[in-house]
């Protein structure tokens, strides 16, 4: 049997507003990636192109020209396979010039398609294989509090990575040593790459899941500017005790064909015309404001 | 010997302040000095190898230099991906002891028994193996390990092994020990195997062989280098080691030799634990005699190898 298909109507809770400019604009710059390899998560980056968005334009204090200070905010894309997203965030920051997205997964490329330490400006691990970002995550918070310096560490989880053991191995380190500095942002589209998280693995009640683990938590629409910038402005949420952002989402965020689709997790042999209509449908839901 | 690998550690914290003790949910009263002393650097953090391996990664992002304690057999199954992705790839100073290499915990059965820990090890790229073969080795390369390049793994015995390592030697990691010369025949040994490569020997001796005793305590990297000088020229090379047939340091030694194409390569041999599974139990010693890693065998190996006549 076919894995049951949710579509964007059966989600609730979610922003339905148009995307503004910069997240349209965003967006085609992950087309345009994609469009040099013919390939890569797309649905799993749409999905989190707000969240990096207010990360990176209004939160995490981070220096493109010096990203090894050492009071720099640490942010960990725990689902490296988001990576996109990413790269696309990274280039507008300055990180590394724009030029380098067009190589993306070629040989000898800065960029493919799981992000490395040590290679990308900006990238603080290599990640890739899901449930490691937390724990090394819980080091770096680790790190900021026994020298008392007092940059945040975020790690973006995925929500079939917290299928994963190690992600809640590390979320009982984390309370035990209350760290405080310490934030998880949740993609929760729902959909995990074989069908709905509900399906294969059900993580039902998530919030109260991170809540029992000694977490302070919060939900937000993941696409939702200003109910982000509200919720991520408001860190810590609570004092000695890590912090959880469950953020509903849409994978596939901001093209209909894809909202919600299992089968735009990831995609190769993407051709010019499937890239054309992509394009087209991405534009055509664009309000045209630039809510920011 | 895990008492000298683990004051080694609490010595190297006086030493040096990036020092850090993780231990997962091991023996109380481990390291009560250490904690007493430096309580903040301090971690015993539960039965969770894999999320202990990250943190220690994330530390050792850092500039801190994490020294993990816990049985060898969780420490290099249990959380191997994160060793190889989180440290090694990362390239980073992440210390693995592991208590009860190779079949010291043969009274717990085959659940504990770490017989394919360094063919784990040697696997990953970038990592650095110890297998001391007592105590007095034990602090020798501990005391080493502070600004060695990259993660590291230590095999631990069981402890209250017979010294056999010579203090006045020279004893640097990466380098290789010839504890006794031999123009016959040439034994490879590391970790505790040192003492059964040393009787055969002894044993050898006494028939008219004799066969020099290379201990490597380093597995990898390996001494390629000595391991050839000492092979070159002996008709026999026999390896000795507790450890599975497949992967450890006789397989390290097949590649050097295979590939050295001596002009007239010594006859070969591994001396380890048959490929497999162990499910008897009983002690050390008494797996090792039922799975042949003996000096008898170690000898026996020698002299069939060297009656082979020339093909």
């Amino acid at each position: 049997m076919a894995p049951a298909m949710i579509g964007p109507q059966a989600k609730r809770g979610e922003s339905r507003a148009a995307l503004d400019a910069r997240s349209a604009h965003l967006r085609r710059a992950i087309l345009d990636v994609v469009r040099s390899a013919r390939r890569g998560h797309v649905g799993s980056a749409f999905s989190i192109v707000e969240i990096l968005r207010v990360l990176y334009d209004e939160i995490l204090r981070v220096d493109p020209a010096h990203p090894d200070r050492h009071d720099r905010d640490r942010f960990i894309l725990s689902k490296g396979h988001g990576c996109l997203a990413l790269y696309v965030q990274l280039a507008e920051r300055g990180f590394f010039p724009r030029e380098a997205l067009a190589s993306f997964c070629e040989d000898g490329s800065l960029l493919g398609g799981h992000p490395q330490a040590g290679k990308v400006p900006g990238v603080e691990a290599s990640t890739g294989s899901l449930g490691h970002g937390l724990p090394v995550g819980v080091g770096i918070a680790l790190h900021g509090k026994l020298t008392g310096r007092d940059f945040r560490t975020v790690v973006l989880l995925g929500d079939g990575e917290c299928n994963e053991g190690s992600v809640w191995e590390a979320a009982l380190c984390a309370a035990k040593h209350r760290l405080e500095n310490l934030v998880v942002l949740v993609d929760y589209n729902k959909m995990q790459c074989y069908a709905a998280t509900a399906e294969v693995l059900d993580l039902e009640p998530l919030a109260a899941k991170w809540r029992s683990f000694g977490f302070a938590v919060r939900e937000v629409d993941g696409h939702a500017l200003p109910a982000l910038r509200r919720a991520l402005r408001a860190l810590p949420f609570a004092a000695g005790r890590p912090s959880a952002l469950i953020c509903h989402t849409v994978k596939g965020r901001g093209i209909a064909r894809c909202e919600g689709n299992p089968h735009w997790h990831h995609k190769s042999r993407i051709s010019d015309a499937e890239l054309g209509e992509l394009e087209g449908e991405l534009e055509a839901g664009r309000d045209g404001r630039c809510a920011s | 010997m895990r008492k000298a690998c683990l004051e080694s550690i609490h010595e190297l914290a006086r030493r040096d302040q990036r020092v850090l003790f993780f231990g997962s949910d091991i023996g109380a009263g481990t390291l009560e000095g250490f904690r007493t002393e430096f309580p903040a650097r301090f971690f015993m953090e539960g039965v969770s190898e894999a999320n202990i391996v990250g943190v220690m990664s994330g530390l050792a992002m850092n500039g801190w230099i994490p020294y993990l304690n816990t049985l060898a057999v969780f420490l290099t199954r249990r959380c191997y991906e994160q060793t190889l992705l989180d440290a090694a790839m990362h390239r980073l100073p992440v210390r693995l002891c592991g208590s009860g290499g190779g079949v010291v915990y043969a009274p717990l059965g085959p659940t504990h028994l770490a017989f394919e820990d360094l063919a784990l090890m040697r696997a990953i790229p970038g990592m650095t193996i110890l297998a001391p073969c007592d105590a007095g080795e034990m602090r020798r390369l501990m005391a080493q390990t502070l600004d060695w390049e990259g993660p590291v793994y230590v095999r631990l015995a069981k402890g209250g092994d017979a010294v056999v390592s010579d203090a006045a030697l020279p004893c640097r990691i990466g380098r290789g020990v010839l504890m006794r010369g031999g123009a016959d025949a040439l034994l490879v040994t590391t970790g505790i195997t040192a003492q059964i490569a040393l009787a055969a020997h002894a044993q050898l001796a006494r028939d008219g062989i004799a066969a020099g005793v290379l201990h490597l305590h380093t597995v990898a990297p390996l001494d390629t280098a000595l391991l050839l000088e000492s092979a070159a020229g002996v008709r026999a090379v026999v390896s000795v080691e507790e450890h599975n047939l497949t992967g450890g340091l006789g397989s390290a030694v097949a590649e050097v030799l295979a590939e050295a194409n001596l002009p007239r390569a010594p006859r070969f041999r591994r001396i380890a634990l048959a490929d497999g599974f162990h499910p008897e139990y009983g002690s050390q010693a008494s797996l090792l005699r039922r799975g042949g890693v003996t000096a008898e065998a170690v000898a026996g190996a020698v002299l069939t190898l060297l009656e082979t006549k020339e093909g």
